[in-house]
């Protein structure tokens, strides 16, 4: 972060992740390029762009789900290294919801939520369970509670993932395209639970090609093609008056369909 | 708010926007470097960089001594076995001496360029079989028939001046091909049949299948080897006989069958239930939907499996040693009883090794391939 | 054959309705399906039956004619053969019965062995073929294709060589203290007998039931405070301890009876006969190899997303394996696992080749003595069915218990 964004924005407001500089390559292919980007603490951010544009790599770097080769990246205050114990503990405090849900098959919904409270926040079962049972009902689904997930629909599925996530009590959520394996029908009850979630504060980097929920909760709109940011806007401006000619084009043909 | 940094000395660094695509970089290029190979694949957690030394020293030690006793202190060519038996190392002697007898068995000395020649066009032929340019009715049947013809030719002679050999001199590598095509060619029908029986809807059919393909599968194979030596026999009329490689034949054809038809029985359930319906609704009779539709499909995705299969039908041609049929393996085993000789039986048994590994391993590289192939939605 | 077939036909479309119907206006008998597929079986059923009778039929006239005797009454009758080892007391006066029982015992005794080996090595190799680490992954690699890829006949037959190839008890290999390896097989020390053993084995076993006590403890602990207890060092010196104690207030015997050279050969000690190890390492280091494979492709059965939600939601290496990758993959390894012990246990019948006196050995010089093939085989077989008719019907057991609960 130079000293000359530093200058311009409020004082007050606390950058929770800063990327700067981030490069990848897998093998000869650069898959991110020089990228930056500041988050603060409960901004919502929506990332869209072509596929294989590096969305889904920049937000899985964030977590150490990837390495990044080259720049830094700073998570509440701790950067990302080979350092197992700073990732373990940015990963407790980042939550992450995966396209293809990833849920635990071997473990009933109600585990699948409490294994990482216990194993890794080593709280008792009961208050583990308690506090599934919370968040089971906030992303309403209270009552599958003790199903295997292979017995639950694709939106349901998602949303105990969301719930899973959120067991942690994270201070970040990432989303990788959550409805972009959902049948159209199950992708609103997904959409509802994450307005919801975005309404209580929390703060949350999305990668999606959902423009209306874009519209609905982002504070920014981050757009990216051929493994750079190529914009940074709010909604109103991303939306109504794009300054690239990519952004353009890209939205023409999302808005179209 | 968010916004981008624009990198140094960049003017357009108030503008938040890129116009036009940058250009790829190359990686960085200290992640070629070998040093941080090392570190990543054998030295990135304390305990991996233990196992790493252990295994490390062993490998050292082990591959030290083998190259001494292999290599350096070997004798690799004498016709004296006293040589031998001086030296510290391997005798790879041993199989220049006695590679006859253990390749070619007790076939007579002077016919062996017959078996060679027999040999040579059985692998052109299998590998022809193995190539998907090859895998046409029209080109197969025309090749399999020459090229069993000339190996007929050439294993039994009686013809074009050869003399006959009986095939019950038949021996070495030739014998274990004879008895793992036979296997093969035999046992591949039965297999599908079973596969299809098994899953039926006539009970007795099914039942008739499924007792079949478990009691095959329950028992070793040498009591089956056995029961085609000993048992058979007794259940023939009287004045009839069949040739005892036959029998074995027939009884490791049943045996590699039933194993085979488990596999193909998979195939058979991985094909979606609408291809029988479409198959149906189009009007098409039970035995014409399974040759036409349901079995080109199966047979295609149990692909790998049917392969490991011949493999293991490979390695079962070994048990004919127990019942006396003298294979590679047991010729070489029997060669090895010569008391001059039979102290260097680890580099005999080494060679027979290699011939069985080469031939497996190619095998299941090739059904590697295949499945690669299938992965990536070829079509044959 | 398919009911359906009809209704499919006229439900597509109407065209291909009438000309099936053209086609089968014919409505007599003979085109039920129905009808055909009760005349297809009694048809099979009668070939089935009437090739039976005739292979009785002449097994029945040849038998005869050779003069040779049917029935099992031969198990009643005197053995008259030594049997090399047995786990039960074995005399060549006693009965056919009682030598196919010591063959029975004798074929579970070194199957078992087998088992437990070949399941470390398996999945020691199998991990290791997983590995981060590169030279443990390629050592383990050359290990599963060197030894898959040869047949197990030729593993059998190479270490029985081996064995006997080794040096004889005067100039035997001594690679721990009290421990000898000899072309007479493996002898090593032995506890004399003393009172206290028994003890201490029942102490074995109550602290091996103390330590699986201790650990739902440490687990109902852990589930109610949060608080790991760690359990292997606890449980292990539970296990260990208690015989131990035993040891110690039985007076602490220390009596060993180590084998020393007599002569020609070794006395005290027990031994391993060269047959039991070289059919054991034979069968062991064949089915290692593909128990190895199979807990490879186990392993990397479980996609991907699982270890990276695992890994998201914080949880450190080691407890991925243990709670997210392991019990996923083990529904994968378990049941072709089994198969591979089914196959280990048969091909321990190689022991007929290299004198190992297992079921096959024993029923073939049965065979050969009374001449009565058929039956002798057919023991055989029955046995083999036996072993691996109860190992599917506890496999389906497990299967059952463990399958994943989809819908």
């Amino acid at each position: 972060m130079t000293r000359q964004s530093a200058a311009r924005k409020p004082e007050t407001t606390e950058a929770v992740i800063r990327l700067s500089d981030v490069n990848k390559w897998y093998g000869e292919f650069q898959a991110l390029k020089d990228i930056n980007l500041t988050i603060k603490r409960g901004e919502r951010v929506v990332v869209c762009g072509p596929s294989g544009s590096g969305k889904s790599t920049m937000i899985r770097c964030i977590n150490r789900l990837e390495e990044h080769q080259r720049g830094t990246i700073v998570v509440d205050g701790i950067e990302l290294t080979d350092n197992l114990k700073n990732i373990e503990a940015i990963r407790s405090e980042v939550g992450m919801v995966f396209q293809s849900f990833n849920l635990f098959p071997h473990l009933r919904v109600i585990d699948n939520l409490t294994l990482a409270p216990m194993w890794v926040r080593k709280m008792p079962k009961k208050e583990a369970e308690t506090l599934a049972m919370e968040y089971l009902e906030r992303v309403r689904i209270p009552e599958q509670a003790y199903k295997f997930p292979g017995q639950l629909s694709g939106g349901q599925q998602q949303r105990v993932a969301i719930a899973r996530a959120l067991c942690m009590q994270p201070k970040i959520m990432l989303f990788d395209e959550p409805t972009s394996a959902l049948d159209p029908e199950m992708i609103k009850e997904v959409l509802d639970v994450m307005i919801e979630l975005a309404e209580s504060g929390m703060t949350m980097i999305v990668v999606t090609h959902e423009m209306g929920f874009a519209k609905t909760v982002a504070d920014t709109m981050v757009f990216m093609d051929a493994g750079e940011i190529v914009e940074v806007a709010p909604p109103s401006i991303f939306f109504e008056a794009p300054k690239s000619d990519r952004t353009k084009l890209f939205l023409s043909q999302i808005l179209t369909h | 708010m968010t916004e981008i940094i624009a990198p140094t000395g960049d003017t357009a660094a108030l503008a938040p926007v890129r116009k036009a695509a940058r250009e790829s970089e190359p990686p960085p290029t200290e992640k070629i470097g070998a040093l941080r190979w090392l570190r990543r694949n054998l030295f990135n957690s304390p305990l991996n960089s233990a196992l790493t030394i252990v295994a490390f020293v062993l490998v050292a030690y082990w591959g030290v001594s083998f190259v001494e006793w292999g290599i350096l202190d070997a004798v690799w060519y004498t016709t004296d076995h006293n040589v031998c038996r001086q030296a510290a190392g391997a005798c790879w002697a041993v199989i220049a001496e006695k590679h006859r007898p253990m390749l070619f068995g007790v076939y007579p000395y002077d016919e062996h360029w017959r078996l060679i020649v027999a040999l040579v066009v059985y692998l052109a032929t299998v590998t022809l079989t193995l190539t998907p340019y090859c895998w046409k009715r029209s080109i197969l049947i025309p090749l399999w028939i020459a090229a069993l013809a000339v190996m007929g030719t050439m294993l039994w002679g009686g013809v074009f001046g050869l003399t006959y050999v009986d095939s019950g001199q038949w021996g070495g590598l030739p014998l274990t091909m004879v008895l793992f095509t036979g296997t093969v060619v035999v046992g591949f029908p039965i297999s599908i049949l079973l596969a299809l029986g098994r899953r039926s809807r006539l009970p007795a059919v099914k039942a008739i299948s499924v007792t079949l393909i478990e009691s095959m599968r329950g028992v070793p194979l040498i009591t089956i080897l056995f029961f085609a030596v000993n048992v058979f026999p007794l259940f023939l009329p009287e004045g009839m006989e069949i040739d005892k490689m036959l029998r074995v034949v027939v009884g490791m054809a049943i045996f590699f069958a039933c194993y085979q038809a488990e596999v193909i029985r998979g195939g058979l359930q991985a094909i979606p239930r609408g291809q029988y319906e479409a198959a149906e609704a189009l009007g098409l009779g039970y035995w014409r939907m399974t040759y036409k539709i349901v079995l080109p499909q199966a047979l295609r995705i149990c692909l790998p499996g049917i392969v490991n299969h011949i493999i293991a039908a490979l390695k079962n041609t070994s048990f004919v040693l127990i019942i006396g049929l003298f294979d590679i393996l047991t010729a070489t085993t029997a060669v090895m009883q010569d008391p001059l000789w039979r102290r260097f039986f680890v580099e005999a048994y080494l060679f027979v090794a290699a011939v069985y590994f080469i031939f497996c391993f190619a095998l299941s590289k090739y059904s590697q391939q295949v499945e690669r192939w299938l992965n990536e939605g070829r079509r044959f | 054959m398919q009911p359906e077939r009809r209704t499919y036909a006229f439900a597509v479309t109407e065209c291909m309705a009438a000309l099936e119907a053209s086609r089968k206006s014919d409505t007599s008998i003979l085109n039920s399906l129905a009808f055909r597929g009760v005349v297809y079986q009694v048809l099979l059923a009668s070939g089935v039956i009437l090739l039976g009778w005739y292979l009785y039929h002449n097994a029945h006239l040849n038998l005869e004619r050779q003069g040779i005797a049917t029935g099992f009454d031969f198990i009643g009758e005197r053995a008259g053969f030594s049997i090399g080892e047995s786990l039960i007391p074995f005399d060549s006066a006693q009965s056919y019965g009682r030598a196919l029982l010591v063959g029975i015992l004798n074929t579970l005794y070194v199957a078992a062995f087998g088992v437990v080996l070949a399941t470390i090595l398996g999945v020691t190799m199998g991990i290791a073929r997983v590995s981060s680490n590169w030279l443990i992954s390629k050592l383990a690699s050359g290990y599963v294709e060197a030894c898959r890829n040869v047949p197990v006949v030729l593993h059998v037959i190479f270490w029985a060589s081996v064995i006997r190839a080794l040096p004889p008890p005067r100039e035997a290999l001594n690679p721990f203290d009290g421990v000898f390896i000899t072309n007479r097989g493996v002898i090593y020390p032995l506890p004399v007998e003393n009172a206290i053993y028994p003890w201490m084995g029942l102490a074995l076993l109550v602290g091996i039931a103390g330590a699986v006590l201790f650990a739902r403890w440490a687990g109902r602990r852990r589930e109610l405070t949060g608080r790991n207890v760690s359990t292997f060092w606890p449980g292990l010196g539970i296990i260990l301890g208690l015989p131990l104690l035993v040891w110690l207030a039985g007076g602490a015997p220390l009596e060993w009876s180590v084998p020393a050279l007599r002569g020609f050969n070794f006395q005290g000690g027990t031994s391993l006969t060269p047959e039991f190890v070289g059919l054991l390492v034979g069968i062991t280091v064949y089915t290692g190899a593909f128990i190895a494979e199979i807990v490879r492709a186990g392993i990397q059965s479980v996609p991907h997303g699982q270890v990276e939600a695992a890994r998201a939601v914080g949880l450190r290496p080691g407890l991925v394996m243990r709670l997210v990758i392991l019990p996923q993959a083990l529904r994968v390894i378990v049941p072709p696992t089994t198969s591979q012990y089914l196959s280990l246990t048969k091909n321990s019948s190689l022991g007929v080749l290299i004198g190992y006196p297992d079921l096959v050995n024993v029923g073939n010089t049965t065979l050969n003595q009374t001449g009565q093939a058929l039956e002798a085989i057919s023991i055989m077989m029955a046995v083999y069915l036996m072993i691996s008719l109860s190992i599917s019907i506890f496999m389906n057991f497990y299967n059952r218990l463990v399958a994943i609960r989809e819908r």
